[in-house]
Order: structure tokens, then sequence, then C-alpha cells
């Protein structure tokens, strides 16, 4: 033997698939990546969908268009106020059903709350899959303050289902605003913890900057929304584009950062919060008097057409359609839903990284797999 | 006291039967020590755990749940033993002893006080060293018999990080060894016990290596930030994924152990071992222990300090930390120290 | 030089670190976060408007106001209401009325949307508080609201 065969044949490695998921700590419930590993080096990624397919979409051609609102609940949990508000605006778009302004700030201000209270979930969450576990301990203490208000509010702390098409469920509690006042007077000193405990910390840093790239073009071209676009410098945000609700009346900054990594994605969120805390602070002074929800039928039945409604969740952009033939059941219903196609540009960002990549990017992505299974 | 036990068995049995007794009874005291170090410091863990994520922590069981870790134990001890079915069998069930006997081995020469000290030999600091690096041979044989692909992973990256930082260990303490000259640990307290704590004897030099000391064992034992080896966000358990019930507890006992025996080492080398601050109660001879036990946690506090604040490291990132950083560092205060004694310039 | 920087740099990042969680630590005893649940059942109290479980109230005469109009149990999205009624003679107009004979719900079907709630006219059913619903079989989750021997309240129309 020469001496190159010798080197060429003890030095071949091989490539291996790992199974990542549908049970692993990393992929927030039951996502399977099956991956193809070099050693450390990621090769190829693969998303296995499927684990917690609940068929919302046919299950909402058997329901009421009342009923469908607190299915929305169960995709995207962690945002599920925006959900509902969704379906009742795509709703009330196609009665061309004028709701009060009260109900529009009110459902602006509860879904920035959810805004606020999915970030901090998903702040905690992020330090956790980087390794520091404090994180989650203080992300749920600001949390809880939000759960509480809307506990109080609402009744449920997850599955809220305060939306109902034409308004809102019952009025706000008489504690709430002056609970949301002192949730923003505790969240405005706590955020900057937020960043001394781990946006500025030098292994977060060099954990995040420069991994997981997504490029402009890339983002574009993969339809990815929300604080994944909005990190790769592509200007997307529903509620300055398609204005809804109550946003059109209050001034917030669109987020924007260009770096298209794992960093710009996490500060994209971070400073998301302030934006929250901002349009909450605008609003929650001045809800107009009047009534909490235009009467509807008991039986609603949308007139025949296609109706479409976007809006901006804690994730991006969740698209409501639905094929109506005028009876009392959606002929077809479908989300868009902003996790889904976020998911997909997971290989392009972490192929040729490491696995501890692959898992900080994965956070920063913040998916909520219901939501993108359905 | 151990001088009147010792006497005494000799008096009354023949030699080779009195050596006898008086081994099984130190193997006795330390196997309880290690136990009792080993469960406590997973309860003093996790209560630090929750106070510094203003939790409670484990308070059900005994006073201020004291008693935790002891069910704990005992829920481990009963629990059956699962393993994958095509794990190599023999070197699965070996792993977990290599890693729990070298934890033993190397507390052996540990100083606790003036007296207790299985044994004192010339080459104590060198002996440690080489001791406390076998251990990952367990950890790379528990990986790899496994037959997952977690452990391999893990197991892959233990042996890299291990071989990397037991350099820094190393050199950190060569450094010290410098103002001592001398490997022995008894005498390099006694040393300290003359010219004061060898942290402040080095002063400046001695400081870095102290730092460089700490985040090379916090690496050594593989705690966070660098638990690459277990990583449960990226490899769910790393190298123990496959191991369950007592064979669990082993390598979960044995990093606390590796903790605690860093810890004694960074106290007998930089803070002078069962030494009291400034010799203000030298002559009280049972303070020794407490003084030596004060350090250690205290060092162990720091070390889980790091720990519930510090996010992990990414592998490629440990070794450049290491390669780039730490042994350039280490290396350069090595000189310095070099230096400084030559010019005399110890305090 | 920047090599140093860099490493005093690191450093001080991390410092700032450790004195946010070394603050929590020395605020470790007042400010922990801990419910300490079982012990504090006296003292828990849910928020008015929590949902825990559908209740019907009675008042002391022992009656309800459900007349039986099964709105509730159209309005549920996963049949968690079952009514099972009568028509009966009413014993002060002795006209025919329609009248419950059992308002059945699954709570374990049940996923608190409120719509039955949303859609009662009579104000028969409401949420009751109580968020201690686990059993050890699955058959106790499936309660009839109203009591044995009630009827519903006179006046009560929809």
């Amino acid at each position: 033997m020469t001496k190159d065969k010798i080197t060429n044949d003890s030095f071949k490695t091989q490539e291996y698939f790992v199974n990542m998921g549908p049970q692993h700590p990393a992929t927030h419930g039951v996502l399977r990546l099956i991956l193809t590993i070099d050693g450390e080096i990621i090769k190829n990624i693969e998303p296995d969908l499927g684990y917690i397919h609940r068929s919302i979409e046919k299950m909402c051609e058997r329901d009421s268009y009342q009923q469908i609102v607190h299915l929305t609940d169960r995709m995207d949990y962690l945002s599920s106020h925006i959900n509902n508000h969704a379906v009742c605006l795509t709703v009330e778009k196609s009665l061309e059903l004028e709701v009060t302004d009260r109900v529009k700030v009110i459902r602006t201000i509860i879904d920035e709350l959810t805004r606020i209270a999915s970030h901090t979930l998903w702040w905690g969450v992020m330090g956790m899959d980087v390794g520091a576990l404090t994180t989650y301990f203080l992300a749920f203490r600001d949390r809880e303050m939000i759960n509480d208000i809307f506990e109080e509010t609402c009744g449920a702390r997850l599955t809220m289902n305060y939306n109902i098409p034409g308004g809102l469920m019952n009025d706000i509690h008489p504690n709430f605003i002056k609970r949301v006042k002192e949730f923003l007077v505790h969240f405005r000193k706590k955020l900057p913890e937020y960043d001394s405990l781990l946006t500025n910390n030098v292994i977060f840093q060099k954990r995040t900057k420069g991994v997981g790239i997504l490029s402009y073009k890339d983002a574009i071209s993969y339809g990815v929304s929300g604080p994944v676009a909005r990190g790769s410098g592509y200007s997307s945000d529903v509620r300055k584009i398609h204005s809804y609700a109550a946003y059109d009346k209050v001034n917030f900054d669109e987020v924007l950062f260009t770096e298209g990594d794992t960093l710009s994605r996490y500060k994209v969120r971070i400073a998301e919060m302030w934006e929250s805390m901002k349009i909450i602070e605008q609003l929650i002074d001045n809800i107009p008097e009047g009534d909490i929800s235009v009467p509807t039928k008991a039986v609603i039945k949308l007139p025949k057409g296609e109706f479409y409604q976007k809006v901006e969740t804690a994730r991006g952009e969740l698209g409501v359609y639905i094929n109506s033939t005028g009876t009392k059941n959606p002929y077809r219903m479908k989300f868009r839903s902003p996790g889904l196609s976020n998911l997909n540009a997971l290989n392009q960002m972490v192929v040729g990284g490491k696995i501890g990549d692959l898992v900080a990017t994965m956070a920063s992505l913040d998916i909520v797999v219901p939501d993108i299974d359905r | 006291m151990i001088k009147t036990i010792h006497d005494w068995l000799f008096s009354v049995m023949p030699e080779w039967a009195a050596s006898l007794t008086e081994m099984v009874l130190i193997a006795v005291f330390y196997l309880t020590l290690f136990a009792v170090i080993g469960l406590y410091l997973v309860l003093l863990e996790r209560k630090v755990a929750a106070w510094f994520q203003m939790r409670k922590g484990p308070n059900r069981v005994g006073p201020w749940g004291l008693f935790q870790t002891m069910a704990d134990a005992l829920k481990l001890v009963t629990k059956e033993l699962t393993g994958t079915t095509k794990a190599d069998k023999f070197l699965y069930n070996l792993a977990p002893y290599f890693v729990i006997v070298t934890a033993l081995v190397a507390m052996s020469v540990i100083p606790f006080t003036q007296s207790v000290q299985a044994f004192d030999i010339n080459i104590g600091v060198f002996f440690l060293l080489a001791v406390s690096s076998i251990g990952v041979i367990g950890i790379l044989l528990g990986g790899w018999s496994s037959n997952n692909k977690y452990s391999l992973i893990g197991a892959m990256r233990s042996g890299v990080q291990t071989i990397s930082y037991e350099l820094s260990v190393g050199l950190s303490l060569l450094t010290m060894v410098l103002l001592t000259g001398t490997l022995q640990l008894s005498e390099i307290i006694a040393n300290q016990q003359e010219h004061g704590w060898l942290i402040l004897q080095g002063h400046i030099p001695a400081i870095i290596a102290f730092m460089i000391f700490m985040i090379a064992g916090t690496a050594e034992t593989n705690r966070a930030p660098f638990d690459l080896v277990e990583a449960e966000s990226e490899l769910g358990a790393g190298f123990h994924t496959e191991y369950s019930g007592m064979k669990f507890a082993y390598f979960f006992l044995a990093e606390f152990i590796n903790m605690f025996i860093i810890a004694s080492i960074a106290v007998t080398i930089f803070f002078g071992g069962w030494l009291s601050p400034f010799g203000i109660t030298e002559g009280i001879i049972w303070l020794q222990p407490i003084w030596f036990t004060v350090k250690v946690v205290g060092i162990i506090f720091l070390m889980m300090w790091f720990r519930w604040t510090f996010p992990r490291l990414r592998i490629d990132q440990l070794l450049k930390l290491e390669w780039k950083y730490l042994l350039p560092l280490n290396l350069m205060n090595i000189v310095i120290m070099a230096i400084v004694i030559w010019l005399g310039w110890t305090i | 030089m920047s090599y140093f920087k860099d490493i005093y740099k690191g450093i001080k990042t991390l410092l700032t670190g450790m004195s946010i969680t070394g603050k929590y630590f020395l605020n470790a005893r007042k400010g922990a976060l801990t419910q300490e649940y079982p012990d504090n059942r006296d003292t828990l109290k849910m928020f008015d408007r929590f949902r825990g479980e559908v209740i019907m109230p009675h008042d002391e005469n022992n009656e309800h106001r459900c007349t039986g109009c099964q709105k509730c149990e159209i309005a549920c999205p996963n049949g968690s209401i079952e009514i099972i009624w009568d028509r009966q003679i009413d014993p002060e107009t002795g006209k025919k009325k329609k009248m419950i004979d059992q308002h059945i719900y699954h709570l374990g079907m049940c996923t608190m949307c409120s719509l039955c709630i949303q859609a009662c006219p009579t104000d028969a059913i409401k949420w009751g508080q109580n968020f201690e619903n686990s059993v050890y079989d699955r058959s106790y989750l499936t309660k009839v609201l109203n009591k044995s021997g009630s009827k519903v309240k006179a006046g009560v129309e929809d």
C-alpha cells in the first residue's frame, strides 16, 4: 500500500443520521428533525411533521363560526388571543360588520400583552436552549403577571377564547387597567435585566453572532415572516402594512435588523417587547366607551365567496382564509401559519453549522409545533 | 485520636491483621465520606439553584428538605436497571465504576486536616491530576458502549474537552508549584503556614492562575458552562442517556465528587487548605476541618454560581477558549511567576 | 492589544450576569415565587371569572333556572353538554311545558370555551371556580348538573 492510500482509507469518515425528536428538549414539542451529521457538523436537516396533527382545518368545516374561534386557541397557543382575533376579523370583514372603537382598542391591548407574554416565554426558552437556566424563571415571573391579567379578564390563562365575531365575550375586568399599568412599571424595570443577564453575555454573543444566517433574499423566497423576517431586514409587519384594529392610531416603530443571524432575530424580539409596551401605554388610558360587542345572529351565515385576513402574531403573519358557500359552516378553511414557513428556512440557516448552532437557531425561530402541524 | 486507634490496633493484633483492619477502616471512612459529600452536594446544588431562580428548592422531605437526596438515592437504588439490547454489556456495566473509583482514589490524597489524609505521597499534585483525568475513560466507555448516537457524541465531546483542559489545570497548578518547590500536598500547606496563603504570596500571577484553574476545573468536571457532555438541550442527557437506576446515580454522584475534588485542590493549593486565615485560630485542631469545609463550600458555590448564570459554549468555542486564550495566558503566567520569584517580589 | 481587551470585556459581561443572579440569590428569602400549592389551599382563591367547570346554581328551594331550551347543547363545539328533557305538566299553569330531566355535562370533553354560558338565555349555567378536577375514573367526569328533585324556578322563560 502506498502512503497516500493509507491516509485516505484510515481517515474516511462516515455521515450518519440522528433523529432529533419527536421527544427532544430542544424541539419544543413533538417536532422530529432527521439530521445528517458528519461528526458535529450538520449536513442536512429534514423536518418531519405530523406528530401533533389534529386536523383543525377540517374540524373548522364542521363547526359554526363562533365555534371555530376556540379551535384557533390550540394552534399557536402562545398567541391565542391574536389567533382568535384573526378569525373574528375575517368573519367581521365578510359580514361587513364594524366593531366599536372600544372593542378595537381592547383587542389591540390584549394582542400586545399576548405578544409580550409570548416573547418573554421565548426568551426564557432561548436561554434554556443555549444553556442558561435561570432565564426561564425570570421570564416566567414576568409572564405570570400577564397571565394573571388574562385570567382575571377572560377566565383562562392559555386558551382564552375571549374574542367572538362581533366583539368580545365580556367586558374587561375593573382591575384590568390598574394591573396592566402595574405590569408596565414592573416590566420596564425588569427588561434591562434580560439584556445584562443574557444579551450582553460574551458566551451568548459568541453562540449567536454570525450563526444561522438567513439572507434578505432567502427570507423573501422562503416566505418567512415576523421577527425572523425582520431579523433579516425584510419589512413585513402586518400591523404597519395592512393595519387592523387600532394599530393605525398608535405610534410605534417596526423593528428591523439587517444581519440575519440568530442574534439579530433575538434582538428583534427584545426590541418588539419595548415597542409593545409603547403601544399599550398609548392605549391603556384612552379606552373609549362603547359596547363590547355588536350583536350578531345566533347562527352566523357568511355570504358566498372567499375571504382572507392576516394579522401579525408573535411568530409572524397568520393568514385566515375562509371559502364560504353561504351556509353556517365554512366550505374550506385554511390557516397560513407563520411557524411552518419559518421552519422551512431552517435547512438554509443551519447546514454547515454545529449541533449547538442548530439548537440556538431553532430557539431563535421560536417555533410552536401545534402551530406548524395544526 | 487517629494515632491512638492506630496504636491500639497494633497492640491487640498481629501486624498484618492490624494493617488490614486499618485499611478496611479507612476504606469505610472514605466511602461514608463519599456518600455524604455526594448526597449533600446534590442537595446544596438544588437549594442554591432554587435561590438563584427565586424558588424555594426541596423542602418536603425532612426539615428544609435535608433528607431529599437520600430519598432520591433510595429511589434510584430500588429502580430497575434498564439498558439497550445492543449495548456492549461488559463495558456498559464497567463504565460507572471507572468514574466512581477514580473519584474515590483522587480523594485519598486530599488533606482534610493536618492528620486526616489517607496517604501523603511526594508527588501529590501530580497524582491528583493523573488520577482525575482517568475518569474520562469511564465517560468515553459509557458513551461508546451504550450504542446510542447521542451518548457517543457526548462521549467524544468529553474526550476532546478533558484532553484540552487537563493542560490548563496542570499548568495553573504548576505556576503555584513554582512558589512552593514541592508537589507534596502536606508540604505545600506547611509552606503556606509559614509564609501565608499562596494566592497572597503570588499576588497577581497567582490570581490569574486561580482564575484559569477555576475555568479549567469547571470544564474538567463537565459542569455548565462547559457541560457539552450532557448538554440536555442538545443531546438529551449525553453520555448517560442509556443509564438508569444506581448506575446513573454513580455518574451523577461522581460529577459532584469531582466538583468537590476540584474545589479541594483549589483550596489546598491557593487558599491554604485547613489553615485559618492569617493564622487566627492556629493550634485549635478541631477547627481545621471546619475551615477546610468552609473554603471548599465557598469554591463550590462559585462553581454553582457559574452554572446557574452562564449559557453553554459551543464545542469549537470551547476548544478555542482553551488553545487560544487559556493556554497562552497560562504559559505567560508561568514566566511572570518565575520572574516574580526570581526578583523576590513575593509577599 | 485587542486580544487582552477582548478578555477584559468578556470577563466584564460575565461579571454583570453574575451580579444579576447574585442579587436574586441574596433576595432569595423574600423573593421566592414558589406557590406551595396543597399548603396554600385555604388562601388560594381563583379569580371570579375563572373557568373551572360549568355549574348550575340552585337556590334554597332546590330550584334552578334551566328551561331546557338546548341552546347550550347546540353552542357546544364538542358535544360536552347533553340535555335529556321531557314535556311535563306545569303544576301552576296546568299547561304542558318543556322541562329538563337531566342536564349532563362531560367535563372530560369540555374545552372551557365559554360558548354555552354565552348562549344561555336564562343564565342557568355559569362558571364554577373549582379547579381540582382530577379523578381516578373518567366516568366521574360526566356530571349531572341539575340536582335530583330540582325544578325550574317559576317565571323563568326563554
